[in-house]
């Protein structure tokens, strides 16, 4: 299926993805570095695993960024 | 009201031609009160760029001093200045900037205890700190206090940043719950980061904060700029404010400021 990954359209085998095994194949190995949007609603990093994808989902990573003095 | 001198007139015609500026922005810019937290990648561009706009009172607040890494971006400060206090030697910069600005230099670490009573004698914050429990204490103390701020981080070749209204726009809060667990997300001291990167998002923080002030423009609000300078990508990501938001949200279960483990010096050395 066809979903799109922080503007990027991405071509899903899986026919029912969850948002964990996106996130893997997006090299976002550990989960606790993103805060992830599905179609514009934040998900709680506990669902990522129960939240399954369907086709034309917009998916949003967005990373922790701490960086600016040191 | 309008009482610009001639050399005022003259150092800040540039603004004064601006239609969205103009005169009447310019006083409201001499008015404005601006804190800059930390002074080092972002707080250096935001610093130099808020004293040339005119901004009336800086405040720049950092415990640090100058260190022989940090020139490679904190471009507020020389290589004269190694072993001096950060907010020292980028207060002597940017008074020779402008003189007309009155800069308020604060050797100190913000923390729970004293966060409040530093950020009420401002209009807007620019955060430029660099770790994360200070960034979201930036945040609740902001939300709590209903005073305006720009988010900032940079990372490698990467930045983001978001402008929060209280009350009306999304918090950082909104969009990240809680700080993450230690190590899992790099420092500029760990991972590194292109040193023109911070100048690229301390420039649109301060830009936000010169739109705040003048009424110019629409803001960053409800939005996470992000950009990718390897490639020159930049994206916008729209937010809104969340009902459950532990600070923002209709019924916060943060109320008050607390410290969380600091872990950026373990990780600095």
């Amino acid at each position: 299926m066809e979903i799109t990954v922080n503007g990027v359209a991405q071509s899903i085998a899986a026919a029912e993805p969850d948002l964990l095994s996106v996130l893997k194949s997006n090299k976002i190995e550990d989960p606790q570095m993103v805060a992830v949007q599905l179609n514009g609603q934040f998900v709680e990093s506990s669902q990522y695993a129960a939240t399954i994808l369907s086709e034309g989902d917009v998916v949003e990573f967005l990373y922790f960024m701490g960086g600016g003095s040191r | 009201m309008i009482d610009f001198t001639t050399e005022q007139l003259n150092r800040y015609s540039r603004h004064i031609l601006l239609k969205d500026v103009g005169v009447e922005g310019q006083v409201k810019l001499g008015r404005a009160r601006v804190l800059v937290v930390g002074a080092g990648g972002l707080g250096s561009p935001a610093a130099l760029y808020l004293a040339a706009a005119g901004v009336g009172t800086i405040g720049i607040v950092d415990n640090d001093q100058v260190d022989i890494s940090n020139l490679q971006r904190q471009i507020v400060h020389g290589t004269k200045d190694i072993g001096r206090s950060k907010v020292e030697s980028a207060a002597e910069a940017m008074r020779a900037i402008n003189p007309d600005v009155e800069v308020r230099p604060l050797a100190t670490m913000l923390c729970a205890d004293n966060i409040m009573e530093i950020i009420k004698d401002y209009d807007f914050i620019l955060d430029g700190c660099d770790n994360f429990p200070t960034k979201f204490l930036v945040n609740d103390a902001c939300v709590m206090a209903g005073i305006p701020f720009s988010h900032g981080g940079i990372l490698r070749f990467d930045g983001q940043t978001m402008t929060v209204i209280p009350g009306e726009s999304a918090c950082y809060r909104c969009v990240f719950r809680q700080p993450p667990p230690p190590d899992s997300v790099p420092t500029c001291s760990q991972a590194g980061v292109l040193g023109a990167i911070a100048g690229m998002l301390g420039t649109i923080q301060t830009a936000e904060a010169l739109k705040y002030i003048t009424g110019a423009g629409r803001l960053l609000t409800d939005t996470l700029l992000s950009f990718d300078a390897s490639n020159m990508d930049f994206r916008k990501v729209a937010l809104r404010r969340q009902d459950d938001c532990p600070v923002c949200g209709a019924r916060p279960t943060i109320t008050e400021l607390t410290d969380a483990e600091q872990t950026v010096c373990a990780l600095k050395k």
